[in-house]
């Protein structure tokens, strides 16, 4: 190499300290901010007023605090469910494509019941199930062709993202169009029996957030407790002692995609019963990805991913109150999302590991 | 597809105070906030782009009685949110300009009586909820005319993006406008299934260049169309915006849409009173649809151009009037009547003299 | 049909995958190496605004493309940083990547949009738009086919016929041992990544000033996620990669062509077929022994050395 670079070493900490732990996210969380209200001021703006806009009204009433759950809400699900393939070490990056098939399975279920006579209260579950099995057989190609090929899953999850939007978009064009909507490409809007109610009588927020948190509580209980939570991480850590102890690998492949699909599936089953009502060309403004980054920014922990969720939820709509109040463009937003991300990511590896910076040998 | 286009921004617009939590329609004393909800981004120099303009063209017409706000590239599985958003931050007056939204609109309509909304291009309305569009065909009929005059190998390229009525209409009545100067003149679809992705709709022309079209029409967003049949010496037509800029000599004019009357008078309702519910479809005779500037024809073409535009401007002139035929022969019109306008705002079936089935 | 028409359409499916060939090769390279970079579409994009803004203030296409090269080159060098010396999970700083480059990207170039370059033509060889029937179409980008195939004929000689090449497999194929035979794995998987965003960036940079020469933002419209693709479905192989590009975009331009002619096909079910194919390739791929052995085997994993 013509020129040396340094060489940077990582040393694994034997117990992370637990002030690391917790100042590492609130260090990186500052520095984004500060890059932020840099680039705010580069653009004549005030970062100050940035700052009141995108961070603190937002959790100021229960109106924002309500949107900011119904945000959250999908992500966090799939999040959850994407931990655990995370943590036994499988990559799975195609929850976009798990949930909206398992929203175009659920919403298949409405459509097909539309204007049904009364008595129709299984609407409701036999979606919610749809939803759930939609995702889960979506997420179990590439985990089936994982494990009996040996096929990178990482790839084939992907591509299956956009086979399922084009599915979606296929149907709504097409066969499932509206007949009566003058050739636009939406279906029926859904009866009240295929709507998700609201949690409260004037409530944004729809019954299905109370189920998110329910699943987040279960998660959070299960983590460190079970057998299974033992056997995914030490897959992820030490296949060849799981293997050693017992576990089928292939097994547990399986069943951590189907957890995660199922969960992306359940997560596209609420968007559309519960926010969007009907089914179109596309019903997802790219959760499954954003939930990717949720995962990480959570540390694949359920209490991590739901405050992962949130903040990321609040750059989303904080960021439109900024375009709202202050013509901060959404480019603005995206910018300081990849910048926070980057600093939370390697405030993370900081606080695990020791970085020292040597010459590169010679 | 979601997640494939992105924004950018037009920055010297007023800058709003803080009052996100105040609702309602805004004292008589105080400016009306008048927002406005795009699905793409204002830099497509196209369709928001051209919303854009309107809204600018209201806030100097308006002066500090009004303060205006955008967000662009708002996706419409997500916009409820966004809608209602700006109706609890007092805005008085909202306008959301993609079908997409009109579910979303519909539902925060009624939550917020007090608040006016406007979806463009929609079919559903509430007593706070207006819909208005323009006749974007009547342009198509001009154009369709001055491509039959200018083909040399009687064959027109079409770029369209989706087929949804306002194309499909759009494709029509620019037949109807071709057949008119040349009974035997052929056109060539090419569906690109984008509004907007400049390489696609590139390949899209060169594709129907390839096939002996001549000249090119687009109902697609990007200028990519025309910059190719500029370097190719052909002809073609700017979409939305005028976009002669792009294609100096290849371009033979564009359809404008030009919003800015409208969001001006609905404005002045608001503030005045007399705002209604109503449904719009306007024109060239509204002023909602223009023709830019005719180029690179010779005198008879523009002024047969001309001719056609003042007809339809002045009423004389409806592309839509008998007889209309479809594919199959079914007269949908007989002469001396004219399509009906609901047959337009659903249309999904070609004329006469179109090859080829409506994709769906 | 006519051999012009045929070359016509052969033409207009080769320009259509150069920006695929310039964006994949470069990724190829950084895969090689065993890093998995998703940001792709990020880079490129960026490398599509510089190139707009340094062409267009400086009036060279040259300098242009130098500039959406150093910008892929740049947001590489940041995603190398964390994934490489900090070991950042690839996947989540790679999407992290695409985020930061498509705001970025609409923030600086927005008193570009809708404006046009006059200077495209700069890239016009004149020998070659005399050969019949080709320049009609063909005007301007031609260095950039040039450019994409020399890169290919570059990686594919240094990869398998210089010994930087093979120690960078080496690292790609199994880190610790690279190590082990003192091979700087954190290094040489730098140079590889930021040679992937230079190509990114040029890919962009093929956009705005050849392809479609104009700014206007997310004009990438997913190019990035299909060269990913490519990369896999050609097996990590540079001439297949080339192969693959030509189906790829061959899919989109005879599409098209069918269309014209009057034919017939569900749009979306064409639009799946890149990524239907790139399944059933890694499917071939996994049951044939030699295209296991072109997968690197530390892809997408971090190194940490052990003391």
């Amino acid at each position: 190499m013509a020129f040396e670079l340094p060489k940077v070493t990582l040393t694994l900490r034997e117990a992370p300290s637990r002030l690391r732990t917790f100042l590492g996210p609130i260090l990186a969380f500052g520095i984004a901010m500060l890059l932020g209200g840099l680039l705010v001021a580069l653009m004549g703006k005030s970062p100050w007023q940035a700052l009141d806009v995108y961070f603190i009204h937002p959790l100021l009433d229960s109106y924002n605090l309500q949107a900011l759950a119904l945000k959250a809400s999908p992500l966090v699900l799939m999040a959850i469910g994407l931990s655990y393939c995370y943590r036994a070490n499988l990559w799975n990056i195609g929850a976009e494509g798990q949930f909206v098939i398992g929203g175009t399975c659920a919403g298949a279920i409405a459509i097909f019941t539309h204007g049904a006579p009364d008595n129709t209260l299984w609407i409701l579950p036999a979606m919610l199930l749809a939803g759930v099995m939609g995702g889960m057989v979506t997420a179990l190609i590439p985990a089936i062709l994982k494990v009996s090929l040996g096929v990178s899953e990482i790839l084939t999850s992907l591509m299956l993202v956009y086979v399922s939007q084009l599915t979606l978009d296929y149907l709504v064009r097409g066969p499932w169009r509206d007949p009566k909507g003058f050739n636009f490409p939406v279906t029926v809007t859904f009866d009240p029996a295929a709507t998700l109610p609201p949690l409260f009588d004037g409530a944004r927020v729809h019954v299905g957030v109370l189920l998110t948190l329910a699943i987040v509580i279960i998660a959070a209980i299960m983590q460190g407790r079970s057998l299974f939570n033992f056997a995914v991480r030490l897959l992820g850590l030490a296949p060849r002692a799981a293997r050693f102890a017992g576990f089928s690998e292939a097994r547990i492949t399986l069943i951590v995609f189907a957890l995660s699909g199922g969960l992306a599936g359940l997560a596209g089953f609420m968007e559309v019963s519960g926010q969007i009502n009907q089914l179109q060309p596309s019903i997802s403004p790219g959760y499954g990805f954003t939930a990717i980054i949720v995962a990480f920014l959570g540390r694949l922990s359920p209490v991590g991913i739901l405050v992962a969720g949130f903040v990321l939820s609040l750059t989303y709509i904080g960021g439109e109150a900024a375009q709202i109040s202050m013509q901060l463009p959404l480019d603005m937003t995206q910018t300081f999302q990849g910048l926070l991300l980057f600093c939370i990511l390697s405030a993370d590896i900081l606080t695990r590991y020791d970085v020292s910076l040597a010459k590169a040998r010679t | 597809m979601s997640g494939t286009t992105r924004r950018g921004l037009i920055q010297n617009s007023a800058i709003l105070g803080l009052s996100l939590a105040t609702s309602g329609v805004a004292l008589a004393a105080d400016p009306l906030k008048v927002a406005f909800v795009y699905v793409g981004p204002v830099g497509d120099f196209g369709y928001s782009y051209q919303h854009d303009l309107g809204r600018k063209a209201l806030q100097a017409a308006m002066g500090d009685k009004v303060v205006t706000s955008f967000l662009e590239n708002v996706p419409e599985s997500d916009s409820e949110r966004v809608f209602e958003q700006l109706a609890r931050a007092g805005n008085g007056l909202i306008f959301g300009t993609s079908f997409g939204f009109m579910e979303p609109m519909l539902k925060v309509a009624k939550r917020y009586p007090k608040v006016m909304f406007e979806h463009a291009t929609g079919y559903k309305r509430a007593p706070n909820l207006s819909t208005y569009s323009a006749k974007f065909h009547e342009g198509r009929y001009v154009i369709g005319q001055i491509a039959a005059k200018m083909s040399k190998t009687g064959t027109i390229g079409y770029i369209a993006a989706f087929p949804i009525p306002e194309v499909i209409s759009g494709i029509n009545a620019f037949m109807l406008g071709a057949q008119s100067i040349n009974p035997e003149i052929k056109v060539k679809i090419v569906w690109a299934n984008v509004w907007f992705d400049p390489g696609k709709e590139a390949d899209a022309a060169k594709v129907l260049l390839s096939q002996g079209c001549d000249i090119i029409t687009q109902h697609t967003d990007s200028a990519a169309p025309l910059q190719v049949v500029e370097k190719a010496g052909m002809h073609g037509f700017g979409q939305s915006s005028d976009m002669s800029r792009f294609a100096p000599k290849a371009i033979l004019s564009s359809i404008v849409d030009n919003w800015g009357g409208y969001y001006i008078a609905r404005t002045k309702a608001v503030m005045d009173g007399s705002w209604k519910s109503t449904d719009t479809w306007g024109g060239m005779d509204a002023d909602m649809v223009r023709m830019g500037p005719f180029m690179n024809m010779p005198d008879d073409v523009k002024a047969m151009a001309d001719a056609t535009s003042a007809a339809i401007k002045a009423g004389k002139l409806n592309p839509f009037k008998g007889p209309v035929v479809k594919q199959d022969g079914t007269v949908v019109a007989k002469a001396g009547e004219a399509v009906a306008d609901k047959d337009i705002l659903g249309m999904n079936w070609y004329v006469k003299g179109i090859d080829g089935k409506v994709p769906g | 049909m006519t051999s012009e028409f045929v070359q016509a359409v052969l033409l207009t499916i080769l320009t259509s995958s150069i920006p695929l060939i310039l964006a994949a090769i470069g990724e190829l390279v950084a895969e090689r190496a065993g890093v998995l970079n998703l940001g792709v579409e990020g880079m490129m994009i960026c490398g599509a605004v510089s190139a707009f803004i340094g062409a267009y203030d400086t009036g060279s296409a040259l300098i242009g493309a130098a500039c959406g090269i150093l910008a892929g080159a740049l947001l590489a060098a940041v995603f190398g940083l964390l994934a490489i010396y900090l070991a950042v999970n690839q996947v989540a700083a790679g999407l992290a990547l695409t985020i930061f480059g498509l705001g970025i990207s609409g923030l600086i170039g927005k008193s570009y949009v809708g404006l046009k370059l006059t200077n495209a033509s700069h890239l016009h060889l004149p020998w070659l738009s005399d050969i019949p029937y080709v320049g009609q179409i063909l005007f301007g980008e031609d260095y950039f086919v040039y450019a994409a195939f020399a890169l290919v004929l570059g990686v594919w000689l240094w990869l398998n016929k210089t010994h930087a090449g093979l120690q960078l497999r080496a690292v790609g194929d199994n880190h610790t041992s690279a190590n082990t035979l003192g091979l700087d794995v954190q290094a040489i998987r730098l140079w590889a990544v930021l040679f992937g965003g230079g190509c990114a960036g040029l890919a962009g940079a093929y956009l705005t000033l050849a392809y479609t020469p104009f700014w206007s933002p997310g004009m990438t419209a997913g190019r990035g996620w299909i060269a990913l693709a490519l990369v896999v479905f050609a097996s990590w192989q540079p001439w297949r990669l080339v192969l693959g590009a030509l189906i790829f975009g061959g899919a989109t331009i005879l599409q098209l062509q069918a269309q014209a002619l009057g034919v017939r096909i569900p749009s979306q079910l064409l639009s799946s077929v890149p990524y239907l194919a790139t399944i059933l390739a890694l499917i071939l791929l996994s049951v044939s022994k030699r295209g296991k052995a072109n997968a690197p085997a530390s892809l997408g994993q971090a190194f940490i050395a052990d003391k």
